[in-house]
Protein backbone atom coordinates (compact mmCIF):
# COMPACT_ATOMS: atom_id res chain seq x y z
CA UNK A 1 0.00 0.00 0.00
CA UNK A 2 2.53 2.27 0.24
CA UNK A 3 2.51 5.02 -2.15
CA UNK A 4 6.02 5.97 -4.05
CA UNK A 5 4.27 8.76 -5.69
CA UNK A 6 5.81 12.11 -4.50
CA UNK A 7 4.41 14.31 -1.99
CA UNK A 8 4.50 17.65 -1.44
CA UNK A 9 7.04 18.89 1.09
CA UNK A 10 5.26 21.47 3.38
CA UNK A 11 6.32 24.50 3.55
CA UNK A 12 6.82 24.35 0.04
CA UNK A 13 7.10 27.50 -1.46
CA UNK A 14 6.17 27.15 -4.61
CA UNK A 15 2.40 26.39 -3.31
CA UNK A 16 2.22 29.25 -0.86
CA UNK A 17 -0.33 31.55 -1.42
CA UNK A 18 0.66 35.60 -1.15
CA UNK A 19 -0.93 37.29 1.64
CA UNK A 20 -0.57 39.95 4.16
CA UNK A 21 0.35 37.84 7.05
CA UNK A 22 2.71 35.64 5.42
CA UNK A 23 4.52 38.69 3.44
CA UNK A 24 4.82 40.44 7.37
CA UNK A 25 6.79 37.41 8.48
CA UNK A 26 9.02 37.13 5.83
CA UNK A 27 9.50 41.20 5.26
CA UNK A 28 10.15 40.62 9.14
CA UNK A 29 12.90 38.14 8.91
CA UNK A 30 14.31 40.17 6.10
CA UNK A 31 14.40 43.22 7.44
CA UNK A 32 15.96 41.87 10.54
CA UNK A 33 18.76 40.59 7.81
CA UNK A 34 19.14 43.66 6.43
CA UNK A 35 19.46 45.73 9.56
CA UNK A 36 22.09 43.29 11.47
CA UNK A 37 23.96 43.67 8.62
CA UNK A 38 23.38 46.65 7.01
CA UNK A 39 22.21 48.74 9.78
CA UNK A 40 24.70 47.57 12.25
CA UNK A 41 27.59 48.20 9.46
CA UNK A 42 26.24 51.38 8.62
CA UNK A 43 26.03 52.32 12.39
CA UNK A 44 29.39 51.49 13.77
CA UNK A 45 30.89 52.79 10.63
CA UNK A 46 28.93 56.20 11.64
CA UNK A 47 30.09 56.27 15.07
CA UNK A 48 34.04 55.54 13.89
CA UNK A 49 33.89 57.82 11.54
CA UNK A 50 32.56 60.57 14.70
CA UNK A 51 35.29 59.36 16.31
CA UNK A 52 37.90 59.79 13.58
CA UNK A 53 38.35 62.81 12.85
CA UNK A 54 36.68 65.57 9.90
CA UNK A 55 38.01 63.74 7.59
CA UNK A 56 36.71 60.44 8.11
CA UNK A 57 33.21 61.79 9.03
CA UNK A 58 33.55 64.00 5.25
CA UNK A 59 34.02 60.41 3.89
CA UNK A 60 31.17 58.95 5.74
CA UNK A 61 28.81 61.82 4.91
CA UNK A 62 29.65 61.87 0.88
CA UNK A 63 28.92 57.88 1.38
CA UNK A 64 25.55 58.83 2.33
CA UNK A 65 24.73 61.67 0.65
CA UNK A 66 25.60 59.80 -3.22
CA UNK A 67 22.15 58.77 -4.32
CA UNK A 68 23.16 54.88 -3.81
CA UNK A 69 24.05 55.64 0.00
CA UNK A 70 20.68 57.25 0.43
CA UNK A 71 18.89 54.57 -0.91
CA UNK A 72 20.43 52.16 1.29
CA UNK A 73 19.87 54.79 4.38
CA UNK A 74 16.22 55.13 3.39
CA UNK A 75 15.92 51.14 2.79
CA UNK A 76 17.67 51.13 6.42
CA UNK A 77 14.92 52.84 7.94
CA UNK A 78 12.30 51.18 6.28
CA UNK A 79 13.46 48.13 7.57
CA UNK A 80 13.58 49.29 10.98
CA UNK A 81 10.49 50.87 11.19
CA UNK A 82 9.22 47.66 9.34
CA UNK A 83 10.76 45.39 11.84
CA UNK A 84 9.69 47.55 14.37
CA UNK A 85 6.24 47.43 13.90
CA UNK A 86 6.31 43.41 12.94
CA UNK A 87 8.34 43.20 15.66
CA UNK A 88 5.05 44.79 17.81
CA UNK A 89 3.07 42.36 16.20
CA UNK A 90 4.67 39.18 17.18
CA UNK A 91 5.26 40.35 20.63
CA UNK A 92 0.98 40.70 20.76
CA UNK A 93 0.58 37.17 18.80
CA UNK A 94 3.04 36.26 21.30
CA UNK A 95 0.60 36.71 23.82
CA UNK A 96 -1.97 34.52 22.02
CA UNK A 97 -3.82 37.13 21.06
CA UNK A 98 -4.84 38.44 17.21
CA UNK A 99 -4.60 35.15 15.38
CA UNK A 100 -8.15 35.42 14.06
CA UNK A 101 -8.14 35.93 10.66
CA UNK A 102 -9.65 38.86 9.59
CA UNK A 103 -7.66 41.01 12.71
CA UNK A 104 -4.27 38.86 11.50
CA UNK A 105 -4.54 39.95 8.05
CA UNK A 106 -5.49 43.56 9.12
CA UNK A 107 -2.86 43.73 11.55
CA UNK A 108 -0.39 42.98 9.23
CA UNK A 109 -1.04 45.39 6.21
CA UNK A 110 -1.12 48.32 9.40
CA UNK A 111 2.38 46.96 9.23
CA UNK A 112 3.00 48.15 6.35
CA UNK A 113 1.57 51.37 5.63
CA UNK A 114 2.87 52.37 8.97
CA UNK A 115 6.36 51.37 8.43
CA UNK A 116 6.06 53.58 4.71
CA UNK A 117 4.44 56.42 6.51
CA UNK A 118 7.18 56.52 9.40
CA UNK A 119 9.82 56.65 6.98
CA UNK A 120 8.42 59.09 4.44
CA UNK A 121 8.33 61.61 7.47
CA UNK A 122 10.93 60.93 8.93
CA UNK A 123 12.84 61.24 5.61
CA UNK A 124 11.06 64.37 4.82
CA UNK A 125 11.92 66.20 8.02
CA UNK A 126 15.84 64.95 7.52
CA UNK A 127 15.55 66.02 4.11
CA UNK A 128 14.04 69.57 4.73
CA UNK A 129 16.11 70.17 7.97
CA UNK A 130 19.32 69.50 6.85
CA UNK A 131 19.39 70.36 3.53
CA UNK B 1 6.38 5.19 33.18
CA UNK B 2 7.84 1.96 34.23
CA UNK B 3 8.19 0.89 38.06
CA UNK B 4 11.22 2.71 39.61
CA UNK B 5 11.59 5.69 36.74
CA UNK B 6 11.53 8.39 39.04
CA UNK B 7 11.94 11.02 36.42
CA UNK B 8 9.18 13.33 35.59
CA UNK B 9 7.08 14.12 32.51
CA UNK B 10 9.02 17.28 32.10
CA UNK B 11 12.71 15.66 32.56
CA UNK B 12 11.34 12.71 29.62
CA UNK B 13 10.48 15.19 27.08
CA UNK B 14 13.06 17.79 27.76
CA UNK B 15 15.43 18.49 24.74
CA UNK B 16 13.90 16.15 22.60
CA UNK B 17 12.35 19.02 20.13
CA UNK B 18 14.03 19.54 16.93
CA UNK B 19 16.15 22.39 18.06
CA UNK B 20 17.08 20.09 21.74
CA UNK B 21 16.97 23.66 23.56
CA UNK B 22 16.23 27.13 23.14
CA UNK B 23 13.64 28.34 25.82
CA UNK B 24 16.27 30.83 26.68
CA UNK B 25 17.02 32.22 23.44
CA UNK B 26 13.44 32.36 22.75
CA UNK B 27 12.57 34.75 25.37
CA UNK B 28 16.44 36.25 25.69
CA UNK B 29 15.36 37.66 21.86
CA UNK B 30 11.87 39.04 22.56
CA UNK B 31 13.39 40.56 25.98
CA UNK B 32 16.27 42.08 23.75
CA UNK B 33 13.46 43.23 21.30
CA UNK B 34 11.33 45.36 23.79
CA UNK B 35 14.76 47.12 25.22
CA UNK B 36 15.50 47.87 21.41
CA UNK B 37 11.70 49.42 21.30
CA UNK B 38 13.26 51.90 23.62
CA UNK B 39 16.36 52.46 22.44
CA UNK B 40 15.13 52.72 19.08
CA UNK B 41 12.74 55.14 19.89
CA UNK B 42 15.21 57.03 21.99
CA UNK B 43 17.60 56.95 18.81
CA UNK B 44 15.05 58.60 16.86
CA UNK B 45 13.74 60.84 19.10
CA UNK B 46 17.60 62.25 20.10
CA UNK B 47 18.33 62.64 16.26
CA UNK B 48 15.06 64.66 15.25
CA UNK B 49 15.92 67.04 18.32
CA UNK B 50 19.35 67.21 17.53
CA UNK B 51 19.60 70.74 16.12
CA UNK B 52 22.21 69.87 12.89
CA UNK B 53 23.60 66.59 12.09
CA UNK B 54 27.37 67.57 11.55
CA UNK B 55 29.83 66.23 13.10
CA UNK B 56 30.82 68.61 16.07
CA UNK B 57 26.69 68.15 17.23
CA UNK B 58 27.30 64.33 17.35
CA UNK B 59 30.47 64.21 19.42
CA UNK B 60 28.62 67.16 21.93
CA UNK B 61 25.40 64.62 22.31
CA UNK B 62 27.50 61.45 22.39
CA UNK B 63 30.12 62.78 25.25
CA UNK B 64 27.56 63.82 27.56
CA UNK B 65 26.35 60.49 29.41
CA UNK B 66 22.76 61.05 29.05
CA UNK B 67 23.55 60.09 24.93
CA UNK B 68 26.82 57.97 25.45
CA UNK B 69 24.94 55.57 27.67
CA UNK B 70 21.57 54.82 25.65
CA UNK B 71 24.01 54.42 22.67
CA UNK B 72 26.53 52.04 24.59
CA UNK B 73 23.28 50.16 25.24
CA UNK B 74 21.98 50.30 21.79
CA UNK B 75 24.94 49.05 20.38
CA UNK B 76 25.32 46.18 22.87
CA UNK B 77 21.66 44.98 22.89
CA UNK B 78 21.15 45.37 18.60
CA UNK B 79 24.66 43.05 18.20
CA UNK B 80 23.13 41.10 20.41
CA UNK B 81 19.59 40.85 19.30
CA UNK B 82 21.16 40.54 15.75
CA UNK B 83 23.83 37.90 16.38
CA UNK B 84 19.86 35.90 17.88
CA UNK B 85 17.78 36.81 14.60
CA UNK B 86 20.86 35.86 12.86
CA UNK B 87 21.27 32.10 14.76
CA UNK B 88 17.26 31.46 13.59
CA UNK B 89 17.63 32.16 10.15
CA UNK B 90 20.55 30.33 10.11
CA UNK B 91 18.76 27.62 12.14
CA UNK B 92 16.09 27.69 10.04
CA UNK B 93 17.89 27.25 6.24
CA UNK B 94 21.17 25.73 6.55
CA UNK B 95 20.21 22.04 6.93
CA UNK B 96 24.36 20.94 7.33
CA UNK B 97 25.54 20.45 10.58
CA UNK B 98 28.69 21.31 9.82
CA UNK B 99 28.00 24.40 7.29
CA UNK B 100 25.27 25.55 10.59
CA UNK B 101 28.04 25.41 12.73
CA UNK B 102 30.37 27.28 10.42
CA UNK B 103 27.89 29.90 9.70
CA UNK B 104 26.99 30.51 13.32
CA UNK B 105 30.18 30.41 14.98
CA UNK B 106 30.89 32.99 11.72
CA UNK B 107 27.94 35.25 12.81
CA UNK B 108 29.11 34.78 16.59
CA UNK B 109 32.72 36.63 15.83
CA UNK B 110 31.35 39.12 13.44
CA UNK B 111 28.77 40.38 16.22
CA UNK B 112 31.41 40.62 18.21
CA UNK B 113 33.94 42.09 16.47
CA UNK B 114 31.61 44.77 15.10
CA UNK B 115 30.44 45.74 18.88
CA UNK B 116 33.93 45.92 20.19
CA UNK B 117 34.43 48.23 17.29
CA UNK B 118 31.45 49.97 17.81
CA UNK B 119 31.85 50.27 21.50
CA UNK B 120 35.55 51.78 21.28
CA UNK B 121 35.06 54.11 18.72
CA UNK B 122 31.99 55.30 21.44
CA UNK B 123 34.64 55.03 24.05
CA UNK B 124 36.91 57.30 21.97
CA UNK B 125 33.92 60.15 21.56
CA UNK B 126 32.58 59.83 25.14
CA UNK B 127 36.36 60.05 26.95
CA UNK B 128 37.59 61.93 24.15
CA UNK B 129 38.07 65.81 24.48
CA UNK B 130 35.32 67.52 22.70
CA UNK B 131 37.18 69.45 19.60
Amino acid sequence: MASTRSRPLSPHLSIWRWGPNMAASILHRASGVALTIGGLAVLTWWLWAIASGPDAYATFTAAVQHPLGLVVLVGLTWSFFQHLLTGIRHLIMDTGAIFELQINKTSAVLTFIGAIVLTVLLWAYFLGVAK
Amino acid sequence: MSLGDSSTPIGKVRGLGSAHHGGEHWLTERVTSIALLLLGVWLIASLLMLPKLDQRTLIEWLHAPSGAIPMALFVVVGFRHGLDGMKVVIDDYVDNDGARFAWNAAMLFLAVAGGAIALFALGRIAFGAVA
